[in-house]
């Protein structure tokens, strides 16, 4: 099994059980065990999941990917004591950020729903043409591919939890924008292209949206 | 028993056995249960005809108690390295702890002393080198320290011989640890403090001159002598011995004896350590292949397992096996208690603790309690699986269960060995380590392995001694090797050298090798090659080689590395801006060609370490000691007048070429130590209208500087890896060292394989080492090889990944990140779907991480077995406030 392996929901549903951290290892960057570099991949995983605890709220730095080889027995420890430190002074997964850890885990699991479009879109969109350190750190680092990320992923973040919210009983637009803290116009725009799409149903009598 | 590791691990009665010489005790045969012990067995000759024999008798500590001056036998405290290895041992006699005979109290201040019974012409010792005391020393240095962080060590030496790959950095760690302190004198043993039984040792140093100093214990560094019967033994055999007592070698084969058909291997060629025993094992079994190739497979009987127990309609039912690898995971962890909480996790019917779960008695426990306890899934928490995952399938076979039902968890080199001081915690990490491992296991999948062909031919790349060596070992023993050299002509870097030290003449000696590849049929050389490109796998290489203007496409099922290595270009001392500064390399050029400048100097200085053993370089490298005192010798021979001054830091020239280092004293070299923030200084200057260079040097024993004046100066230049290193190492996919040596699979027990499957390695591309130990290594390379090419087939893993049909939505994801051409569409009755061919996959999984709807999955590393482990990572306790969180209501 490679680094490239480590799914994006690997790393989201360990957060959402509640680690504080999660550290992945792999080959040093092309040295590949493999002749996948797959490293690389691991490491554009590690690059969105940052991505998306930022939208989360979630520290960014509790997550955090080592390039290192069988002979690198002393980095690994150094690192994995680094890391650890630095986790201990983060405080536990929510209480560091000053959120509510079931908002973080209801945020998480609306995130974990998105891991299959999430594949289509890193493949369409957020693909770094060549493996090279180089390229993707200049890459993933760029303000246009945050943009990009923003783009993509706030709307859908959104409609996920808005699914998710739904799935336990029928709300109003009001009654999920509160919940959500969301601008009630956003909420609605998303109810009726959700609608379009079929996913939802008004209820005209009690005045809230179902699930289809 | 005499080891705890013992093959098989069963008691022995032994002739001490009063029963056997008086009639008297017979109490073990009243408390045996199983009434094993039988009395009346007697010795029983049997006749075997073998072909070829292999003499691995290894190695005699040096006995110090020969001589009175050690204090050995009559000091209580005063004991041998190989003692205290026992007293650090979990199987020692204190249960692991260092105790002192005489009050049993941790002794808090330690010395070694280093070279006994070596280094030494005083009759009853050894006149060489052993090799390898420097670093066990080092060793139980840093087990000490671990076992009590306060302990003061003292280690007396003369040279710290680090020669070994990596063994610089691991004298660095030795020595930087805390309380450790390593002393440059002679020493002697004084006597004990009647009181309190210390051992008062004697020693100078540069600084105080002589002083007395007192330790709670001492441990004498004894070196490794010849089999105690060698003597019997070689008459025995017939064979002929060194002075030494050692065989009697044959410096262009050092497998062989003087009698044909019978080899040596490991210690019994001289001092050995581990990798060098290990690949002169495989290097004898090469020899002992040719011999006999035609007779191989003969005996050969194929392994029958019980058929398999069909488990899938079964709930998972675990057995867990903690391990205490003698005391590696039980000094740290808590086993009995790892125990006690295995047995409360889910689907888990059976656990219990062994001693070594790897021995062979408790491999049979585990089949049999599996069969008695209806398990159907096993958990084996110990080392890391790298090593022993094979073993414990094939146990799981013999139980009659599909090998993949098989989880390690890894509670030594993720537990113990780095938690060593926090024992609790460390329990607790254990716990966690088999609640994963046990949640991983119950979602196994029985998998099925498949036979792939195996290709007969070998590609070697590299015509040096190690490469051509290699190749023709392969083919003696009836295989096609593709010999790839990217220079005109073969030889490589022994093309420069022409006498070892020990006088083999290599120019002769390399004819003759480039001679016989060219005349072996079986053998096909290219010339000016290039490799462009490698693919395929284990048994199924192909490799495309640019040759002379052409282009190969050669078809191999293993391949050899044997690129050599460079020499070091110094920027230092003048060379390159100064004609009589020159390389070792290049002096030994010179003399062979007897140039008049070097046959007429009146002094010639060499200065050694030269681009190594350095910030830059931190690594020996191992060759240019003795590469020096060749070079002397052959001097001293031509010009006895000759003033021939050596400057160094440690002298290196370990096992028997030591008797070379004290030849050349003898005879009249200068030694001189610098160190290494005191450098000799080199400068151009005239000398009684002559010109020449003026070297100088801080005299340690004088206390002085020395001004030497010399007509040439030699540099004792690096080995450094070869220039393609990288790139070979890239068409390969193999690792390289720090030093960017190419990396083995395991240092000591693999030291010819890469981890790859199929990529083997020797000579110099390896690390720096002597003709004579490539030799050695070609020959071990070559041992591996056919052991894989011996095989009609290789068994390819059923780990690979599969397309489930019906989710695949005919994306081509997985297609695109497919670097090994594994997966392709093809027409089923459903209509266009992804097919993975699991000959071509080799399971890395990225695949699975680009599939938008989860449809290809790569078996037994399952988004379901490793989602179960993430999950268990949390305890219950966890998982429980964990829903209740979630349960309630937003």
């Amino acid at each position: 099994m490679c680094s490239g392996r480590v799914d994006l929901e690997f790393i989201l549903r360990a957060f959402f059980n509640g680690q504080d951290g999660v550290f992945i290892g792999g080959c040093r960057l092309d040295e590949c065990n493999y002749i996948t570099h797959g490293n690389y991949d691991a490491w554009a995983n590690v690059y969105l999941c940052k991505k998306i605890m930022g939208h989360i709220g979630i520290n960014p730095e509790r997550l955090r990917i080592e390039f290192m080889s069988g002979a690198d027995g002393n980095l690994l420890a150094d690192s994995t004591d680094d890391f650890t430190t630095q986790v201990k002074s983060l405080g536990p997964l929510g209480e560091g950020e000053g959120i509510d850890v079931n908002t973080v885990r209801f945020k998480l699991e609306a995130a974990m729903k998105l891991v299959p479009y999430l594949r289509l879109v890193e493949r369409e969109r957020l693909r770094v043409p060549e493996k090279s350190k180089k390229a993707y750190t200049e890459f993933f680092e760029s303000s246009q591919v945050d943009r990009l990320f923003n783009e993509i992923f706030t709307e859908k973040l959104a409609i996920s939890q808005i699914m998710l919210l739904l799935k336990k009983k029928p709300l109003s637009t009001i009654d999920i924008s509160e919940r959500l803290g969301l601008n009630p116009s956003d909420v609605s725009k998303h109810m009726n292209s959700s609608s379009r799409h079929g996913l939802v149903r008004y209820d005209t009598t009690s005045n809230c949206y179902a699930l289809a | 028993m005499y080891f705890s590791q013992a093959i098989p691990l069963v008691a022995y009665i032994d002739e001490s056995c009063l029963y056997l010489k008086e009639g008297k005790c017979d109490i073990c045969r009243g408390v045996c249960q199983t009434g094993a012990i039988d009395f009346k067995q007697t010795t029983q000759k049997e006749e075997v005809n073998v072909g070829a024999i292999i003499l691995a008798s290894g190695i005699e500590p040096f006995d110090p108690s020969v001589k009175d001056e050690y204090g050995y036998g009559t000091l209580q405290n005063v004991v041998t390295s190989m003692d205290y290895e026992r007293l650090l041992s979990s199987t020692g006699p204190y249960g692991g702890e260092v105790l002192r005979a005489s009050d049993k109290r941790h002794p808090k201040k330690i010395a070694w002393i280093q070279c006994v019974g070596s280094r030494r012409v005083t009759e009853g010792e050894n006149s060489y080198c052993s090799g390898v005391c420097c670093t066990y020393t080092q060793k139980q240095v840093i087990l000490t320290k671990e076992h009590d962080s306060d302990a003061q060590c003292t280690i007396f030496h003369n040279d710290i011989r680090s020669y070994g790959k990596d063994f610089e950095r691991f004298f660095q760690r030795a020595e930087q640890l805390p309380g450790v302190e390593f002393i440059r004198s002679y020493v002697s043993i004084v006597g004990e403090n009647p009181e309190n039984k210390n051992v008062i040792v004697r020693y100078a140093t540069n600084d105080d001159g002589v002083k007395e100093e007192a330790f709670d214990m001492v441990i004498l560094s004894v070196g490794l002598n010849p089999p105690t019967d060698h003597a019997a033994l070689a008459k025995t055999f017939g064979i002929d011995l060194n002075s030494h007592g050692f065989n009697q070698t044959d410096h262009e084969n050092p497998m062989k004896t003087n009698r044909p058909g019978i080899f040596v291997s490991g210690a019994f060629q001289g001092p050995t350590d581990i990798p060098e025993s290990v690949f002169t094992a495989s290097a004898a079994s090469a020899q002992c292949g040719a011999l006999l190739d035609y007779r191989r497979g003969k005996l050969a009987r194929e392994r029958t397992y019980p058929p398999e127990r069909d488990v899938s309609t079964e709930e998972a039912k675990i057995g867990v096996f903690v391990c205490h690898c003698g005391a590696n995971i039980s000094s740290v962890v808590n086993v009995p208690s790892t125990v006690d909480y295995a047995m409360t996790l889910p689907n888990v019917v059976y656990a219990q603790e062994q001693l070594f779960s790897c021995a062979t008695n408790s491999a049979k426990e585990i089949t049999d309690l599996a069969e008695e306890k209806g398990l159907n899934r096993v958990v084996i928490a110990a080392c890391s699986p790298r090593t022993l995952e094979p073993l414990f399938r094939d146990t799981l076979r013999e139980a009659g269960l599909n090998q993949y039902y098989l989880d390690m968890a890894n509670i030594r080199e993720h537990c113990s060995w780095v938690h060593a001081k926090q024992k609790e915690e460390a329990t607790k990490k254990a716990q966690d380590i088999v609640r994963m491992s046990v949640a991983r296991a119950s979602r196994l999948e029985p998998l099925q392995e498949f036979d792939l062909p195996v290709n007969k031919a070998t590609l070697v790349v590299g015509g040096g001694i190690a490469g051509m060596t290699c190749a023709l070992s392969i083919a003696s023993q009836g295989h096609e090797v593709h010999l790839i050299e990217k220079k005109k002509a073969l030889g490589g870097m022994a093309r420069r050298i022409h006498t070892t030290i020990e006088g083999m003449d290599v120019q002769a000696y390399l004819d003759d090798l480039i001679r016989a590849v060219y005349h072996n049929p079986l053998i096909h050389v290219s010339h000016e090659a290039t490799i462009t490109r490698v693919s395929g796998y284990l048994g199924n290489f192909m490799t495309t080689v640019e040759t002379e203007g052409r282009v190969k496409a050669i078809k191999h099922g293993a391949s050899v590395l044997a690129i050599g290595a460079d020499v070091y270009q110094p920027t230092e001392y003048l060379y390159g801006e100064n004609d009589k500064v020159f390389t070792h390399l290049e002096l030994g050029e010179l003399i062979a060609q007897k140039e008049e400048r070097v046959m007429a100097a009146e002094s010639l200085v060499m200065i050694q370490c030269v681009g190594c053993r350095n910030e830059d370089r931190n690594y020996c490298s191992r060759v240019c000691c003795s590469h020096a005192v060749k070079n002397a010798l052959k001097l001293k021979v031509i010009n006895p007048e000759m003033d021939i001054y050596i400057l160094f830091r440690d002298m290196r020239t370990y096992g028997l070429r030591e008797d070379y280092y004290r030849d050349a004293s003898d005879k009249g070299v200068r030694f001189i130590r610098y160190e290494p923030d005191d450098k000799p200084l080199v400068e151009a200057a005239q000398e009684g209208g002559k010109e020449i260079v003026r070297v100088t040097i801080a005299d340690p024993i004088l206390g002085q500087r020395l001004e030497l004046d010399a007509d040439i100066l030699s540099l004792a230049a690096a080995v450094i890896p070869s220039a393609s290193t990288r790139e070979v190492a890239g068409l390969f996919k193999v690792t390289l060292s720090p030093d960017d040596f190419f990396k083995e699979a395991h240092v000591k027990l693999k030291p010819v394989e890469f981890a790859t499957d199929g990529v083997f390695l020797c000579g110099t591309a390896h690390y720096p080492k002597h003709i004579q130990e490539t030799i050695n290594q070609a020959y071990g390379a070559a041992g591996r090889v056919m052991a894989l090419l011996s095989k009609d087939t290789v068994v390819a893993s059923g780990s690979v990944a599969e397309v489930r049909a019906y989710d695949c939505v005919t994306c081509g994801a997985c297609i695109t990140a497919c670097t090994y051409d594994a997966i392709e569409f093809v027409d089923t009755p459903k209509g266009r779907k992804a097919w993975v061919n699991p000959i071509l996959c080799k399971g890395d999984g990225v695949c699975t991480t680009k599939c938008p709807t989860d449809a290809i999955v790569l078996k037994h590393f399952t988004n379901a077995a490793l989602c179960s482990q993430i999950d268990a990572a949390v305890t219950g306790q966890e998982i429980l406030r964990q829903i209740d969180a979630v349960t309630e209501d937003r």
